[in-house]
């Protein structure tokens, strides 16, 4: 596929500030093993893609750590491969506010790119999403842009912003509501889109002169000037934004049906190997409707929980519908229910913490309760 | 470029007969273990841990699975520019070619390949033994006494005693005798079929050994008994630690449940000295809400709705609704299903066990291991009896 692909790694970051204090929301932790960007990136290698840009603005040293040279996601390449767009310094500017400033950072990576296409999405989708068939889409319309959208029903007491489309017939765009408060069937724009790379250099340059600031409400919305079509995202889709509603999208992972949407074996989720040991479960362990990733070793209870790599389990500890991430210490007759424990958190011996599924209890990275 | 210190030359050929069925398709340092592994992570993450950087895989039964999984080397960080992992099959040359006939031979074919990296020493290894053992130690030794080779033993039980070379030593540490598999051993220091060599020495040895017609061209049977005898400075290095010799179906099942337990006998638990291996990107295991599991160890991608107790399982296996896995090793890609009743079974990769099949019995123990062999299918309501092997190929 002749297509370069652009990941937007902080975008949202302040929409979850608990998980992203040290972090940046692409290297937030998800499904027991994996980073939220491991998804858009085993997306774009799974459609061909073999050249990644990642925009990256702060906080980035833990993803950094992460994506290393990309040889986990197959993107260690001579030609292409994982690149990292950090933020382009020149003095006197300020750190990029809009993702059209963010992109407007890249015109030096697109114009070295010789890709005809440029598939772009933000980090925080989860889902296994072929970007090759909405590239044909979008050769095939000839067109501008083609954004991803899904079809969603919202609740009219829902207040996020949210970009929604309306197309014709042949699937062009023809209206674009950008609102914080729309309500009832609408087809929800996923921040995922393909657009022609010159075509979008063009944008760039021209910005200044046409007034171009934010991409959604400048450039999405001109729809008679640009030929824009809308691409449907069919399936399993999520979009971290916020602690409770992770908390909600990673509990779906214990329904079988989105594991089985989630993690196709023809279209594998690609992730830091960390080469852990395998889980071990005691005698005394009961562990149930659950996800246990490697390097765990349990002795107590566990039910409708997700446990990260390396979390270790006291005897007559019990968690219950909570997730805790790597190498988290749960002490002997500890209680959780409801818990986001962070990485490294140490929670000590007959300790009892309890959240609401609408407002999880976090408890922060290396934090010792 | 460079001289290496040390170089590894890992002995990966054998057939691994009395592991019947599964060495049918793969060799035996392919055959999986411990969940995630294979038994080659084991000498190759040693390897790694060890400082040494340069491994020429010796190949020649069923080398295909094998070649696979080891590709570049990447997993055990044995890619490199210089050295790194390399598979060493036997080739055709000028003069002819022939397949490895022995250990010794093995070596012998691939001199080159020593010579190349021009180190001062070489550590043969093998592919048939579940360890954990830093190598630069016994280097150290090897280099400490000046030694023509040194040779890695372990402390075995007498009854264990003649299955392996043994030799005894002076306070020294100076070999004074080896014999392989003696009916009646002198003492309890078992070879552990890891040997360090001076280049020089090896180089020799190999040449003078070729050249014997009567040699059967092994390490074990030949050089190191002409060796010793022609008075070379001969050197044990012991080990103390865990070492399983996984050549039987019955120690490669006993071998996988020392990793179960509250303190396991074999902890891979130790971020200092972790073993290496190639895996497939899936999913965290999910146990459903009416599985349960306990004292067992299991790896990434399972599905279990059964009952799992005393058992180790691999990447991918799931098991079904009201199965029963007892005291059992399900390798990778094996589906259980419903109401299957398994105790003291090996299952080799991608079976498929149909619903209410039953392997082995309440009555079985580990001297009566069931065995069924990769890709095989057991159809449902099928009895596999305790001891039984069962093979895909007499099923066609």
């Amino acid at each position: 596929m002749k297509a370069v692909g652009i990941v937007f790694s902080n975008i949202h970051d302040k929409e979850i500030k608990e998980l992203t204090a040290l972090r940046t929301l692409a290297s937030v932790p998800f499904g027991g093993r994996f980073r939220l960007i491991d998804f858009v990136l085993s997306n774009m290698v799974n459609s061909g893609i073999s050249k990644v840009g990642v925009i990256t603005k702060r906080n980035y040293q833990s993803l950094m750590d992460h994506i290393g040279s990309g040889k986990s996601w197959d993107l260690s390449r001579k030609r292409g491969g994982l690149i990292v767009l950090p933020p382009y310094g020149v003095s006197g500017t300020t750190l990029y506010q809009s993702r059209f400033e963010a992109i407007k950072n890249t015109e030096a990576f697109l114009r070295r790119s010789d890709e005809d296409y440029v598939v772009m999405s933000d980090c925080d989708n989860v889902c296994n999403f072929d970007f090759s068939r909405a590239t044909d889409f979008h050769i095939e319309k000839n067109a501008d842009i083609t954004v991803v959208y899904r079809k969603k029903d919202i609740a009219a007491a829902e207040r996020k912003p949210r970009t929604a489309f309306t197309l014709d017939g042949g699937r062009r765009v023809i209206k674009v509501e950008n609102s914080d408060r729309m309500s009832g069937k609408k087809l929800v724009y996923t921040n995922m889109l393909i657009v022609d790379r010159r075509f979008l250099l063009s944008i760039v340059e021209s910005a200044e002169e046409n007034g171009f600031k934010s991409f959604s409400s400048d450039i999405l919305t001109r729809t008679s000037d640009f030929r824009i079509y809308g691409y449907e995202l069919e399936g399993y889709f999520a979009s971290i934004d916020g602690v409770s509603n992770y908390y909600k999208h990673s509990m779906e992972l214990l329904r079988p049906e989105n594991r089985a949407a989630l993690f196709k074996p023809d279209a594998s989720i690609y992730t830091k190997v960390r080469d852990s040991a395998p889980c071990r479960l005691e005698a005394s362990a009961r562990v149930s409707d659950s996800l246990i990733a490697d390097g765990c070793v349990i002795e107590g209870e566990v039910t409708g929980s997700i446990l990260f790599r390396g979390v270790r389990v006291e005897k007559g500890a019990k968690i219950e519908n909570s997730i805790i991430f790597q190498d988290t210490y749960v002490g002997a007759d500890s209680r959780l229910n409801c818990v986001i424990a962070d990485k490294q958190a140490r929670i000590l011996a007959n300790r009892t913490l309890s959240g609401h599924e609408t407002q999880p209890y976090f408890i922060a990275k290396g934090s010792i309760i | 470029m460079k001289k290496k210190k040390c170089i590894a030359m890992l002995l990966a050929g054998g057939q691994g007969t009395r592991l019947y069925a599964l060495t049918s398709r793969v060799a035996k340092p392919a055959v999986s273990f411990g969940s995630k592994y294979r038994i080659i992570d084991f000498p190759l993450s040693n390897c790694t841990n060890s400082g040494i950087d340069t491994v020429g895989v010796l190949t020649q039964y069923q080398p295909l699975i094998l070649n696979e999984y080891l590709g570049n080397g990447e997993p055990w960080d044995l890619d490199r520019t210089y050295g790194g992992l390399h598979t060493l099959p036997p080739y055709q040359a000028k003069s002819g070619g022939e397949w490895y006939k022995g250990t010794a031979n093995a070596i012998y074919q691939n001199l080159h390949f020593i010579e190349n990296y021009a180190s001062e020493h070489v550590i043969i290894l093998s592919g048939d033994h579940i360890y954990k053992m830093d190598y630069s130690l016994m280097l150290a030794a090897h280099i400490e006494a000046d030694a023509d080779c040194t040779i890695a033993v372990i402390d075995v039980s007498p009854a264990e005693a003649p299955r392996f070379g043994i030799m005894d030593y002076d306070g020294e540490r100076k070999i004074t005798s080896f014999e392989e598999k003696p009916k009646n051993p002198k003492s309890n220091h078992a070879s552990m079929g890891v040997y360090i060599f001076k280049t020089s020495s090896l180089v020799r040895e190999l040449i003078e050994d070729e050249a014997d017609p009567d040699s059967s061209n092994d390490f074990g049977k030949n050089v190191i008994p002409k060796m010793l005898k022609q008075g070379s400075k001969m050197f044990a290095y012991q080990f103390r630690g865990y070492w399983k010799d996984v050549g039987t179906v019955a120690s490669l099942w006993e071998s996988n449940m020392d990793l179960l337990g509250s303190r396991p006998v074999l902890d891979l638990n130790d971020p200092n000295f972790k073993v290496y291996s190639r895996n497939k990107a899936l999913p965290p295991s999910y146990i459903g809400a009416g599985g349960r599991i306990s004292n067992s160890v299991l790896t990434a991608g399972c599905e279990v709705y059964g009952t799992v107790v005393n058992s180790v399982l691999g990447e991918g296996v799931t098991i079904a609704a009201g199965a029963y896995v007892s005291d059992s090793v399900i390798m990778r890609g094996t589906a259980v299903g419903k109401n299957v009743k398994m105790y003291f079974g090996v299952i080799d990769e991608d079976v498929i066990i149909e619903d209410g099949a039953a392997i082995g019995d309440g009555s079985s123990d580990k001297n009566g291991i069931a065995l069924v062999g990769r890709g095989s299918r057991v159809k449902g309501g099928a009895v596999i009896k305790s001891g039984e092997i069962v093979e895909a190929e007499q099923q066609k």
